[in-house]
């Protein structure tokens, strides 16, 4: 009971990160049906970003406040990593509308191979530790000498998710920017011919997802401390199965799917095999994308001829 | 309608000057906040766990100034041309959509294929002329065994890519498991290498179906993830099955390849004593060298009969469109899993030939990473062109190679530079660059395989693909 506790807490925390990034691939999915394999590696890069900037701001600016600092820092990554997205649609995805189907795919792949070594060559390929944001929590209660321990960087992260996710919710189905949104998933000729400026749309879908990724990779980071280079690729495959797992398309879809990927990987690595718990998360990947491509709360697919 | 724009060669209006120069300005600046902080502070380890920061804002100046001045030329090139453009309307526009005809550059000609199958059967001997010796000319042969390797890859999968639109991102995983079977039984069962080649096909061919089977219903981007999913299984299977597969560690001094059971050794029973010729370490290389180019010719010979059987003219309209092909009583299931079989085989084969080469396999080896790159050879090569991939495996696989030589680079860049680093940076950006100039790929002239009367080429722009 202790130790479900505990690992609730801990899935629930991995959660929130993995639902922060699904929510860029299932807005962009959902508005021109693409995959963006990059959507990872972006992520990795807001990681990077945040890194230099806490350091900059720890170290040579003498901030001490460490909620001033987490702030700026959340800022400074969003502001940052919205521009890399909306420059990586501008450039790489933006020309091969209308192209080939898998032509946005493939580029994608190029972008994100691109990205990670970019990281690579700038940023040198260690490891990249950081001083603790965050320490101490409090203990829940204690059983024949187990603690059910919940740190604040666990609180803050659920805090911090919820309350973004409310906001951007508030967005998506109240603001005129939402409606365009909305009304460009449905139908995107019609929209443009309703005078919505499908581009402009399209960019700042872009943009939105790259400050969600933003905001989990300043957590992510906040939460372990470490980052490398090549740390986009496998929260990147987990957050998309998250949004399939969700329905894709879905904005409470893929927040629930990143909670229950994050669940099955604590309680996977805590029972079965920590070995294994990424064989896990793929296999939960084909095993959805085979039985239940609609995921949970999406909509079925029907195919016009 | 015609386009009355008063202008002309020489003079560029001040107002257009000004928009360009803003343009310009305004690429800089977004290309500023792209380095900040990423490349204005590198992070190294200090004392300590701490990290310390080296400014470098210098480079970020050189960036955005490169950038400024790129964009800067750019438009104003685009500019000249358009002014031309306007004032002579070209014919092309409005017969291309008609005619189809791909642009010159596009097609491939019988001399060129002639040219290239002489240089790839005579690489050896030009290598060795060229630079004085056999011994000398290894890294010719070992750059050409590596290209080979990566044009039977890319056209073995441009079965299931090219022909039968699946895209499959988890390519890599047949690799893997042609050359761990060999791995696994020749070092356990002491089986030979002539032997473990077909079985490496035939075993990745069923892995191939067994992996094709739950993928039959997907299509496009659904397919590609599942596809890639079951690689990363594969891959870390490998890595966590320590018992059989030896881990990360990998399984180290496979048999190496024999001459039809004679041995490249300089013993008595050795390959250059039976022969009577003097023994040269670099015989095993040549050797190798011929088995992958007829191993690829071989995959190639296959891939273009199947094409004018029915099971062939199946995949194409099956990537045309897979509901037109089942009404019209085409079965898709089977049509599907051939396609995956048979492209798997031929990458299991490959696998087992990088198993003998190298002496040596770990997991590391079969990363997604090498996936994209087989799949960004099909892709460049333009979706369906064998000469095309081919064409694409030496520009992908040789281009960076090549990198590593440009001395010079380091003369401008300063010691500390290495053009390697470089090599998967510019490699996605080739891909994304290949995707916004020219997404039908190298070659994008087809043959169509079946016609009424004259076979006319036409260009790629009228093949569809990727319904898979």
């Amino acid at each position: 009971m202790d130790v479900f506790v505990q690992q609730l807490i801990n899935g629930l925390t991995l959660g929130s990160i993995y639902g922060l990034i699904a929510i860029g691939y299932t807005m962009v999915f959902g508005i021109i049906g693409m995959v963006n394999f990059a959507h990872g590696d972006v992520f990795m890069v807001s990681c990077f970003i945040a890194l230099i900037t806490f350091l900059l701001l720890t170290t040579w600016l003498g901030v001490s406040s460490i909620a001033l600092a987490f702030l700026v820092v959340l800022v400074v990554a969003m502001v940052l990593t919205a521009l890399w997205g909306w420059a990586i649609e501008r450039i790489a995805y933006r020309p091969l509308r209308g192209s080939f189907r898998l032509a946005p795919l493939i580029s994608a792949i190029g972008v994100s191979i691109f990205l990670s070594n970019f990281v690579q060559v700038v940023q040198g390929a260690r490891n990249k530790p950081t001083p603790p944001m965050l320490s101490g929590g409090i203990t829940l209660f204690e059983r024949d000498g187990y603690a059910v321990f919940l740190a604040y960087k666990q609180i803050l992260i659920m805090a911090v998710t919820a309350v973004l996710l409310t906001g951007f919710w508030y967005l998506v189905q109240r603001t005129p920017f939402g409606r365009a949104q909305r009304a460009c998933e449905q139908d995107r000729k019609m929209a443009a011919l309703l005078g919505i400026d499908v581009d402009r749309t399209i960019s700042l879908t872009f943009v939105l997802g790259a400050a969600l990724a933003a905001v989990a990779g300043v957590l992510y980071l906040m939460y372990y401390g470490v980052v490398s280079f090549s740390d986009g690729f496998v929260p990147g495959v987990k957050a998309f199965t998250a949004a399939v797992l969700g329905g894709i398309g879905s904005l409470p879809g893929a927040v629930l799917g990143g909670l229950i990927i994050g669940l099955i990987e604590t309680f996977w690595s805590a029972y079965f095999s920590i070995e294994y718990k990424d064989v896990a998360a793929f296999s939960i990947l084909a095993i959805v994308l085979i039985f239940m491509p609609s995921g949970i709360l999406g909509r079925p697919e029907v195919e016009k001829v | 309608m015609a386009n009355f724009k008063p202008a002309t060669q020489a003079a560029i209006p001040e107002s257009a000057m000004a928009g360009i120069l803003r343009d310009a300005a305004l690429y800089a600046l977004v290309a500023f906040g792209l380095c900040v902080p990423i490349i204005a502070y590198r992070t190294d380890p200090g004392p300590g766990s701490d990290l310390l920061l080296t400014p470098r804002w210098g480079l970020v100046a050189c960036l955005c100034a490169a950038i400024f001045v790129v964009r800067l030329l750019q438009r104003l090139i685009l500019l000249r041309r358009d002014a031309r453009r306007a004032l002579t309307p070209s014919p092309a526009q409005a017969t291309e959509a008609v005619h189809g005809e791909p642009a010159a550059s596009q097609k491939s000609s019988k001399i060129g294929i002639r040219l290239f199958v002489g240089i790839a059967l005579t690489l050896p001997i030009l290598a060795a002329l060229a630079t004085g010796g056999l011994s000398s000319a290894r890294y010719w042969i070992d750059l050409g065994i590596l290209i080979l390797t990566y044009v039977m890859l890319g056209w073995g999968l441009n079965i299931v890519v090219g022909l039968a639109g699946l895209l499959d991102l988890g390519y890599v995983a047949f690799y893997a498991v042609g050359a761990y079977s060999y791995a696994l039984l020749s070092t356990t069962f002491g089986l030979s290498f002539w032997i473990c080649l077909p079985l490496a096909g035939v075993f990745a061919g069923l892995w191939g179906m067994l992996l094709g089977f739950p993928v039959l219903r997907l299509r496009g981007d659904y397919l590609a993830i599942v596809t890639l999913a079951f690689g990363e299984i594969i891959r870390l299977v490998l890595i966590n099955w320590t018992d059989v597969t030896g881990g990360g560690a990998g399984i180290s001094s496979i048999p190496r390849a024999t001459f039809f059971g004679i041995p490249f050794s300089a013993g008595e029973d050795g390959f250059a004593a039976r022969f009577g010729i003097p023994y040269d370490s670099m015989h095993r290389l040549v050797f190798l060298y011929y088995l992958i180019l007829a191993l690829a010719l071989f995959t190639n010979f296959v891939t273009l009969r199947l094409r004018r059987l029915p099971i062939g003219r199946a995949w194409e309209a099956l990537r045309e469109d897979e509901i037109a092909c089942r009404s019209l009583g085409i079965d898709t299931t089977a049509t599907k899993l051939t396609a995956f079989a048979l492209g798997a085989a031929f990458g299991g084969i490959a696998g087992s030939f990088f198993a003998v080469r190298q002496g040596f396999i770990s997991p590391e080896s079969f990363n997604f990473l090498e996936s994209a790159i087989i799949l960004a050879i099909v892709v460049l090569g333009g979706m369906g062109s064998q000469v095309g991939v081919a064409i694409a495996a030496v520009a992908m696989v040789g281009g960076p190679e090549m990198l590593r030589n440009l001395g010079f680079l380091k003369a401008v860049f300063g010691e500390g530079f290495d053009p390697n680093e470089y090599r998967l940076l510019l490699f996605g950006l080739a891909m994304v660059a290949m995707m916004v100039w020219r997404p039908r790929g190298l070659i994008s002239e087809r043959l169509p395989s079946v016609s009424l009367g004259e076979r006319r080429a036409v260009s790629g722009a009228h093949v569809s693909e990727g319904h898979g």
